[in-house]
């Protein structure tokens, strides 16, 4: 971890005007639980659509969309990346300064609301569950967007096709899909952490941690690898 | 002592060959890097800071290769040409920045320092956004140098400097030369190196098509030929008169005017007032011909 990297990081993700995209969501999230409970609707019938249909499957990763290209992507998009990698630091502490202030943002931004979300379905043990598994999935997705960002010159439109056609459309069409989606793994360990009939995990909670850590640990690999050799091309020869 | 090595170098991209086979070693001192846009310098400056990995040949910075190797960054500053700062920083907290990334053990002072050297501190604590492009250029400057490096590498470090920010920043490389510091800076400005001390590299079409002390390119700079274009009021006669001045050696009369070849910028453009007033003739326009920067490198080089 590096402190300067971490504030100049931060610091550049909440100048982009990018960011305003993440105040919406999360209120959107909690709001609609607040409705529900507020016009006495039993927390049966609308906790699943909201915890794994709002929740898990559209606001965090959307926003770890957002904060997970934003880390990496932006910095090396508008050159601005040079300025720390022209430095003698490690490739592995920048990669994981990175993902340590993008997993950060999106518990932040996603993972205090999906806790809120889940006081009002339930009790503080769901909340608590919620929380975790947010934070499970904000590390696992920012390593993915991290790596597309060095891959890819268009990580958020790669990353997109993953989070709504993979996970979205196809999640729910085919069920091979779901196990290897990131907002499954979230929802199964929600489930295995305190069991209530709101929420069923589609994916076995084995499967679910292993993948989740398989996600995080080589993703981050990769990206560490790839920034070692992080090339920038001449524009003008 | 630090060095930089290129041996036989190539850089292709596709199909494209970027450089070719550049084979150089630069050593303490001013080096200038010319060429015409698009000749690899920028690919050249990439590839000996470790931005670029080389196709074929070794480059090494003090033995080591620069490609892979974050260590590199200990002794050499670099200066890209992208205006690539973070414009939320004010000047001050990048230069700091860049001591605290360099693990110096007071980065407040060696910032204070670098400031100093590029006169920065009057505008420190103001936003890099709200900076003129000299002013990031010098800012970056700070940045690059805070750490004290023994090499530094610019490109294209005169754009959007005026003639006085141009000066001083060629008196702190020439400063920085003499301290026993490699550093190269590359221009496609002929005019800008007339003023550097050392030694130049011209680079033409990814080639290293000449090397050698600036003063004898400075020297080919201001004899090569000249076109000029000239209207006046009396064309044929300002033609003859001009004919006999020996820093002429062609003239074309046409319907626009003359087009005057000379073989002399200084005694040339010092002649035609003296030849004018002469022969009572007035002179309307005076335009040097449009020279393409490809053609002026070709004649350094072929010279």
């Amino acid at each position: 971890m590096n402190a300067t990297i971490a504030s100049i990081t931060a610091r550049g993700l909440f100048g982009r005007k990018r960011v305003l995209v993440l105040i919406p969501l999360p209120l959107i999230l909690i709001g609609i639980a607040v409705l529900a409970r507020a016009a006495g609707a039993d927390a049966t019938d609308w906790a699943e659509p909201v915890i794994v249909g709002l929740g898990f499957s559209s606001t965090l990763p959307v926003i770890a969309l957002i904060v997970g290209t934003g880390v990496l992507g932006s910095e090396i998009d508008d050159g601005t990346v040079t300025h720390i990698l022209a430095k003698p630091l490690p490739r592995s502490e920048i990669i994981f300064t990175k993902l340590a202030v993008s997993a950060a943002i999106i518990t932040l931004v996603a993972g205090i609301p999906m806790f809120v979300v889940g006081l009002i379905a339930g009790s503080a043990a769901l909340a608590f569950s919620l929380f975790v598994a947010s934070v499970v999935a904000a590390l696992a997705y920012s390593a993915v967007f991290v790596l597309l960002s060095l891959v890819t010159r268009r990580p958020v439109l790669v990353g997109l096709v993953y989070v709504v056609l993979w996970e979205g459309v196809l999640g729910n069409v085919l069920t091979g899909t779901r196990q290897l989606s990131i907002a499954q793994y979230a929802v199964s360990i929600a489930d295995w952490l305190t069991p209530t009939d709101l929420i069923a995990g589609q994916v076995s909670v084995p499967v679910s941690w292993v993948m989740a850590g398989v996600f995080a640990v080589g993703m981050t690999a990769l990206a560490v690898h790839r920034l070692r050799s992080f090339s920038v091309a001449g524009e003008t020869g | 002592m630090s060095e930089i090595t290129l041996d036989h170098v190539t850089r292709w991209y596709g199909n494209v060959v970027a450089v070719n086979d550049v084979t150089m070693t630069l050593g303490p001192g001013v080096t200038g890097l010319l060429g015409p846009n698009g000749a690899g310098k920028t690919t050249l400056l990439h590839m000996m800071s470790g931005f670029l990995a080389p196709s074929r040949g070794t480059l090494t910075v003090d033995g080591t290769p620069a490609w892979r190797n974050p260590d590199v960054y200990k002794v050499l500053g670099l200066v890209s040409e992208r205006e690539a700062v973070h414009g939320f920083l004010t000047g001050k907290e990048f230069v700091v920045d860049s001591a605290k990334l360099q693990r110096l053990p007071n980065p407040e002072e060696a910032a204070r320092r670098a400031l100093a050297l590029v006169e920065m501190e009057p505008a420190q604590d103001r936003r890099i956004d709200t900076y003129s492009k000299g002013m990031r250029q010098r800012i970056r400057v700070a940045g690059a140098l805070v750490h004290d490096p023994a090499i530094m590498l610019l490109d294209e470090p005169f754009n959007g400097m005026d003639p006085r920010q141009r000066m001083h920043m060629m008196d702190l490389l020439h400063r920085m030369g003499d301290e026993g510091r490699v550093v190269l800076f590359s221009s496609h400005i002929l005019e800008e190196v007339e003023q550097v001390s050392g030694t130049v590299q011209v680079m033409v079409a990814g080639r290293l098509a000449a090397s050698g002390d600036f003063r004898s390119i400075r020297r080919l700079m201001t004899n090569r030929p000249h076109v000029f274009s000239i209207r006046s009021s009396d064309d044929r006669r300002l033609a003859v008169a001009l004919m006999a001045q020996p820093s002429v050696s062609a003239v074309e009369l046409d319907a626009a005017g003359l087009q005057v070849r000379a073989g002399d910028y200084g005694t040339f453009t010092r002649a035609l007032p003296r030849v004018a007033l002469r022969e009572g003739v007035r002179v309307r326009q005076l335009l040097p011909a449009d020279e393409s920067l490809e053609s002026v490198f070709s004649y350094l080089v072929g010279a």
